[in-house]
């Protein structure tokens, strides 16, 4: 290993760690145009190889000298087979359903790793600066705490963790448990009185701190949730990438720190929910529920009469909620609209950004089932349309059409954006039962004088309707 | 390599890109998007990498190879998942985009 040798890697390094921050950016960029979406990851991935790749020659550009270099390599490169290996097939198997948990788990990899990053360097008995040592603490708190509580976000959507756990205090205890891990962190950051006890109880504070912030938020907040750990994971990756002396991941983990942070503020607006609600309060607390009381009756309709009524229409607006993915009725609800389309009625799709279990997550399970993205529009470009639609589809969707969002000041919706399929001509709603959304608030739009009632599970439903529709011809 | 005040002026103009980058994004691309940032934190697979190849005793051993597998999850899990759901995403008309 000369010094030519050294200078040599250690360029080599350099740039591609330049051009992969360029690629990273790019492909960010050209992810968030639908058009040239498919593009940017394709960018992003090459980047990521590049940078991969180059990094084995990090022992001769930073000049490491390990006495067990080669087993090191070595173990490495069996890790990436095994890590990427079993990411790769749970990757490919994962249901487009259950996609909130799987992002999930794989951003709870990434905060584990940047940990694992700030406990090697934490646990070498080596002096370091304080700015290296603080930088190193908070990478591996904000690390740890996103690799446990994306943990417990993945088993709440999975359904392995059903409760809510929340008792009186629970903020406190967050808090003293956050002031030990900061003491500790404090204690071992210049390194110069750690002792391994200290180390581990970090760490071990900062993984429960994980744990106790996650369990008391319901399932409907944790896309919120999975969105703030993956900015997190971001931040903390920069830190690790400040403490390595590594450009690549400091502006890789910042943009994802500050795009995370702007698309959890999103995803929290869309669902009428600030951040610090979602993270210190439980749904429902503060809702005692709905003070109006809604009149009029719900008016069911047959399949077949719902069928000639929209085989006839010039507009119809189908509006799926997450009801639709649950009984998994994406592809019906498609072949519906060509059908329609067939008879000449123009069909498009109304997405509230809360359908699905994520913002956009609907989009992605009707693009699945083949609907052009073209047909589907968000809240914003819609809503001027509902007045000259002829038949509101609602599947499977509740709070998100509820007019009382909009008129009724008492209701905990009230201010929520809705979608308004209470001012087209006729509004058709499948539902399973007479049941509540979510939030447990009567939808005064099921009692309007110009909804129909299409009682079901939205799979059979939708079956019955596409008979109906071709018996008209 | 990188010097203090360098580094926050890094830290500082990444940040602001990354706000700009994504401020225009429709709501129908924020899964995706969401999955596609967490794949580009998956970056932290070189941290990872170098933390192990530095590893002198049994423990570092340990956890760098546990940060790598970790990291390579994230990075490998991160493509796959995104490629998937955009792969999904195309227009009226038949043609991929």
């Amino acid at each position: 290993m000369n010094a030519l040798n050294r200078d040599v890697a250690s360029a080599l390094i350099n740039a591609a760690y330049l051009l992969t921050a360029f690629l990273f950016i790019m492909g960010l960029k050209r992810m968030s145009a639908p058009s040239t979406a498919r593009g940017g990851i394709l960018w992003a991935g090459i980047g990521m190889v590049l940078a991969t790749v180059v990094t084995f020659l990090a022992p001769w550009g930073l000049g490491i000298e390990s006495p067990e270099l080669t087993t090191n390599v070595v173990l490495t490169v069996v890790a990436i087979a095994a890590g990427g290996g079993v990411a790769a097939y749970t990757g490919r198997r994962v249901a487009m359903t259950d996609m909130p948990q799987m992002i999930a788990l794989y951003n709870g990899m990434g905060g584990g790793a940047a940990a694992a990053i700030a406990a090697v360097e934490l646990y070498s008995d080596e002096p370091r600066g304080l700015m290296v040592g603080s930088l190193a603490v908070l990478g591996g708190l904000i690390g740890a705490v996103s690799f446990s509580g994306s943990a417990i976000a993945f088993g709440k959507l999975q359904g392995l963790i059903k409760k809510s756990f929340r008792f009186g205090g629970q903020k406190w205890l967050n808090l003293a448990i956050l002031v030990a891990a900061l003491l500790l962190g404090s204690g071992i950051a210049t390194g110069t009185n750690a002792g391994m006890v200290w180390v581990t109880g970090f760490f071990v504070a900062a993984l429960v701190l994980g744990v106790t912030m996650t369990l008391p938020i319901g399932g409907a907040d944790m896309p919120v949730v999975i969105s703030l750990y993956n900015a997190l994971t971001g931040l903390a990756v920069a830190f690790e990438g400040f403490v390595l002396n590594n450009a690549a991941m400091i502006i890789a983990g910042t943009v994802v720190g500050s795009a995370g942070t702007l698309l959890t503020q999103l995803m929290a607006k869309a669902m009428n929910r600030s951040l610090g609600n979602v993270l210190f309060a439980g749904f429902g607390e503060s809702a005692a529920a709905g003070t109006t009381t809604v009149t009029g009756s719900q008016k069911p309709i047959e399949a077949s009469d719902a069928g000639v009524m929209m085989a006839f229409a010039q507009k119809v607006i189908v509006v799926p909620g997450y009801g639709l993915a649950v009984a998994q009725a994406q592809h019906k609800v498609w072949e519906l609209a060509q059908l329609l389309a067939d008879h000449g009625v123009t069909v498009k799709f109304a997405i509230h950004p809360v359908a699905g279990r994520m913002p956009g997550h609907m989009n992605v399970l009707l693009a699945e089932a083949g609907v052009p993205y073209d047909l589907i529009s968000d809240l914003d470009e819609i809503n001027a349309e509902f007045e000259t639609c002829d038949v509101a589809l609602i599947i499977g969707a509740n709070d998100v059409v509820n007019p009382v969002a909009r008129n009724d000041k008492s209701s905990p919706i009230y201010g929520m954006p809705i979608l308004n399929a209470d001012k087209s001509k006729n509004v058709i709603v499948i539902k399973r039962g007479q049941g509540q959304g979510f939030s447990g608030i009567e939808n005064a739009l099921f009692y309007l004088d110009n909804t129909r009632m299409l009682y079901g599970d939205a799979q059979a439903a939708l079956n019955q309707l596409i008979q109906a529709v071709k018996t008209v011809g | 390599m990188i010097d203090g005040i360098i580094a926050l002026y890094i830290f500082m103009l990444a940040a602001f890109t990354g706000y700009e980058v994504i401020a225009r994004v429709p709501v129908i691309l924020h899964t995706p998007l969401m999955s596609g940032s967490n794949f580009v934190h998956g970056i932290v697979l070189v941290g990872a990498m170098v933390a192990l190849f530095r590893a002198t005793t049994p423990l570092e051993r340990v956890i760098g190879t546990l940060g790598v597998a970790l990291a390579a999850g994230n990075a490998v899990g991160g493509y796959v998942v995104t490629e998937r759901m955009l792969e999904m995403f195309k227009k009226s008309g038949g043609k991929k985009s």
